[in-house]
């Protein structure tokens, strides 16, 4: 508990600790986003969201050894991962839509233990990152740090985030989309083709998951089975959030970053991935009391 | 006996902002068969749930058999023998009709170890014969979730009778049921009170039935105790006749 | 030909298998072993699972609970575990003479099963109350920082692991080893067996099938479910005990919390056997282990692609798995006959 001492003693490491909970955080949000979107519209959690994230890192990685500057690798694995999402969708999702959850949460296990591997092979086991050479800030007579990078990609992180949400709102397939999550069925009578929907849900979530990717790999590391942390992050989001309720996961998903900064700093990083887990935990069994009190567990 | 065995007592209930029960009061006497009317939306359902504790209330007493069960939660009011039906009917559909009847006998009489006796060993007979009583014994070794709405609706009767409740909740026995055989389940409800001495209470959308069925009846509209009386009483009253004809 | 003549001629077959298994496959004895103990894994995995309809990702947990708790009871009895484990096990002051290692596993293996049961007990009564798809993110949750945190444990090794007890060179540890596994893989089969014949397998299917309607109609539910995990847990417990031993050396992440493989492979080989039976886990597990051990190797990298592969091909194409294809192909000697049942209720009825 040393580390308790320095941040009351030393109040500006919790600057440093709350921005770069923030920074991260965001990033969070990002593949929250996505996976409340599958959630909500076809009634899947995606377990291999957070493979999808280290994919789009990957991708981004690769684009670069073409010489492309790491930014392009924002689209082009939002590309790559859109039509890798759509053909999991048509070779295995479509099946899984109307089945029950657990079909689908054991389905994209699956998923995400062959991404795992597959990158494993292909890519290397590595721990790998994209050095952008943004250079750093130094605030507060240099106690604090604001590498360049970190706050370009939360910036980022938001600007795709209303990207989509925009596309939500305004376009034609965003409001099929919605319609879809109220109620497939009268969407269907409506005329609206759910199975396009669904792939196209499944695609978009992918591509978020890509962009997250490349903004996680220029900003941090990324290696192969890193993945299934950004899974429990996004669900833990969800839940705390709610479905459907974006300002909720933002800031679930900033206030998950900044909580895991200041665990790392005071439980020493070796224990940040437990309690990463143990929150999620903490969180079900805490949503779990909730419902109790209202008896609400009962459908 | 002038204690009523079920005595609903100023219950409220809102949702969010929607409220679906203002201070309903109900008695039901023990042997009785109640009925509850009321237009669609007019907080039936919701009494029922309140009344066997699928959600706390947010005013007023509930009293079963001379307790308070205002605050109990969904198994220990069954297990004081207060069971309800459901409107859409609930059986464990991947188990034969008999299996649903041996594992709906009252568990409230036993501890584990009961649990661990041999499935064969206790109350098949009685099991066959409720089996029989609602007509589902050549059905008796199908699985439930393959048997018809209607036949689900009558293994969902047999089940709650096995239990040995002191009263039971109907939520609409005869909605979805083929019309040729509403007469045979009326017959039955009233076999079931009159034999096994349990008390009904009855929400029914089916005038006719209720009317035939029920010694009393209760209506409810907009969430609030209408009238109480006699069959003949009911059909009589302006006041249900307005809720009925009103709301439509 | 009915069913329970296939049953009866099966488990002689298995039995006479198991009890002279080292004499008819003198090579691969430890590999049975480990077959044995699979088996163990997915019949309790289904206990929980496929019975109960409460799918875990988490069971690893118990699985290298008990196993951590067998290593530490057998060192423990003896020797100071810190030191022990501070030593990696080696040296020359850490012996164990053949009483010694006899006692530490007739103490520790049951140890482990029971620390395993309570540990279930406990978290059950915490999240046995979420429905489906809660309960299973929380027990893959519980089965990563289980992990984590026994590698960060240092009185257990933390991430350098522990060895377990060497045991003296008189002792042949393959063949007790396997008649252990054996014994275990038998009484956990047993007692399922025994256990699906009684009310409370029906209380736990219909648990399954509509919880909401088993607790309108007064079971008591969370008790019934915490039970069954802690059963679970149990046998669970043994195995990993026995397991460890067997590996002779435990890794927290990549032996005794394996969650990524042997917490996988359980489910997997329960539902490729097909869930909800008793019979399933079984030959789900003997089909997999065996084919795992031929191709396995062949495989190299690429193990758990094939491995994902299969989950989502078994899941999405294959859901009522072996027993269940069979009942659908041969009913007349898989499935439940009506003139069997309603002789069994005759002969026990009345």
């Amino acid at each position: 508990m040393n580390n308790l001492s320095l941040l009351i003693n030393a109040p500006i490491f919790n600057i440093q600790l709350l921005l770069d909970g923030l920074w991260i955080g965001a990033i969070f949000a990002l593949a929250a986003f996505g996976m409340a979107l599958v959630w909500g519209v076809m009634n899947i959690i995606n377990v291999a969201q957070g493979e999808f994230v280290i994919l789009g890192g990957f991708i981004t990685l690769l684009a670069m050894q073409f010489g492309l500057p790491p930014l392009a690798g924002i689209p082009i694995a939002a590309v790559v991962l859109f039509i890798l999402g759509w053909g999991l969708y048509r070779l295995v999702i479509w099946r899984i839509v109307d089945a029950d959850m657990f079909i689908s949460l054991l389905a994209t296990f699956g998923i995400s233990i062959m991404l795992q591997q597959l990158m494993n092979e292909i890519f290397g086991s590595d721990v790998r990152t994209a050095e952008s050479n943004l250079g750093i800030s130094y605030l507060f007579d240099n106690m604090v740090t604001v590498p360049h990078i970190k706050a370009l990609a939360f910036v980022l992180a938001f600007v795709i985030g209303f990207g989509l949400w925009l596309f939500l709102k305004r376009s034609r397939m965003g409001q099929a989309i919605r319609a879809t999550a109220q109620n497939a069925r009268a969407a269907r009578i409506l005329g609206i083709d759910t199975d396009r929907v669904y792939a196209a849900t499944y695609a978009i979530n992918a591509a978020l998951c890509g962009a997250a990717g490349a903004l996680v790999v220029m900003a941090y590391s990324i290696h192969p089975y890193m993945g299934l942390p950004y899974t429990i992050r996004s669900f833990m989001i969800v839940i705390l959030a709610g479905l459907g309720n974006l300002v909720g996961v933002i800031a679930s998903g900033l206030g998950l970053g900044v909580a895991e900064q200041f665990a790392g700093f005071l439980l020493g990083t070796e224990f940040q991935l437990a309690f990463v887990f143990l929150l999620l935990v903490v969180v079900l069994v805490w949503r779990q009391w909730r419902l109790a009190q209202r008896r609400q567990y009962l459908k | 006996m002038s204690r009523p065995l079920l005595d609903v007592r100023n219950v409220s209930k809102a949702f969010g902002g929607v409220i679906a029960n203002r201070n309903v009061s109900l008695q039901v006497k023990r042997g009785e068969i109640v009925g509850l009317i009321g237009p669609n939306g007019s907080g039936k359902t919701t009494l029922f749930n309140s009344i066997v504790g699928y959600h706390p209330i947010d005013a007023g007493e509930i009293w079963f058999k001379g307790e308070e069960i205002s605050r109990l939660r969904v198994g220990a009011i069954a297990r004081r023998g207060l069971l309800r039906t459901f409107q859409q009917t609930r059986i464990y559909g991947r188990m034969t009709a008999m299996e649903n009847m041996l594992i709906s006998l009252p568990e409230r009489k036993s501890g584990f170890f009961d649990l661990l006796h041999s499935r064969h060993s206790v109350g098949i007979e009685r099991a066959k014969e409720l089996l029989e009583f609602v007509g589902l014994y050549s059905k008796r070794y199908h699985y439930a979730g393959d048997l018809s709405f209607g036949q689900q609706k009558l293994l969902e009767f047999a089940m709650a009778l096995i239990n040995e409740p002191d009263m039971l909740l109907l939520d609409e026995p005869t909605a979805g049921i083929n019309p040729t055989l509403i007469n045979g389940l009326i017959d039955r409800l009233r076999r079931a009170n009159e034999e096994l001495g349990i008390t009904l209470l009855v929400i029914e959308h089916n005038m006719r039935v209720i009317m035939n069925l029920a010694e009393r009846i209760y209506c409810l509209a907009h969430g609030e105790m209408l009238a109480e009386g006699k069959p003949e009483e009911i059909r009589n009253d302006p006041r249900v006749i307005d809720a009925y004809l009103g709301a439509h | 030909m009915n069913k329970r003549l296939v049953s009866i001629l099966a488990v002689v077959a298995l039995g006479l298998l198991g009890l002279f298994g080292p004499w008819l496959f003198p090579a691969y004895v430890s590999q049975f072993s480990k077959l044995w103990l699979f088996i163990v894994l997915a019949l309790t995995w289904d206990l929980v699972g496929g019975q109960m309809g409460y799918n875990s990702f988490g069971n690893i947990v118990f699985f290298g609970i008990g196993m951590y708790a067998a290593a530490v009871v057998q060192v423990g009895l003896y020797y100071p575990v810190a030191a022990y484990t501070a030593a990696k096990g080696g040296g020359t002051e850490f012996v164990f003479d053949a009483a010694q290692f006899y006692t530490g596993l007739a103490v520790g293996l049951p140890v482990g099963g029971v620390i395993a049961a309570l540990v279930a007990l406990l978290l059950g009564s915490l999240i046995l109350g979420m429905r489906g798809h809660y309960f299973a993110i929380a027990t893959l949750g519980l089965a990563v920082a289980a992990g984590e945190l026994a590698s960060g444990w240092e009185f257990i090794g933390a991430g350098s692991g522990m060895v377990t007890p060497t045991p003296p060179d008189s002792i042949d540890t393959t063949i007790l080893f396997y008649y252990l596994s054996f014994a275990l893989a038998a009484v956990t089969f047993g007692f399922l067996a025994w256990l699906y014949s009684t009310r409370y397998h029906l209380a736990i299917n219909a648990i399954r099938d509509d919880e909401d309607k088993a607790e309108a109609m007064g079971h008591r539910t969370t008790r019934n479910k915490i039970i069954a995990w802690a059963l679970s847990a149990f046998f669970l417990g043994i195995a990993g005990g026995i397991y460890g031993n067997i590996s002779k050396f435990i890794d927290p992440i990549d032996v005794a919390f394996n969650g990524a493989e042997i917490g996988v492979w359980m489910i997997l080989m329960a539902i490729l056997g097909g869930m909800g039976t008793l019979w399933g886990p079984v030959i789900g597990a003997a089909v997999f282990y065996i084919t795992k051990e031929l191709f396995w190797t062949f495989l190299l990298g690429w193990q758990r692609v094939a491995l994902g592969a299969l989950i989502v091909i078994i899941v999405v194409f294959f859901p009522q798995g072996i027993v269940g294809w069979l009942k659908e192909r041969w009913p007349e000697i898989f499935g439940p006959t009506e003139e069997e049942m309603e002789a069994a209720d005759a002969r026990k009825g009345s």
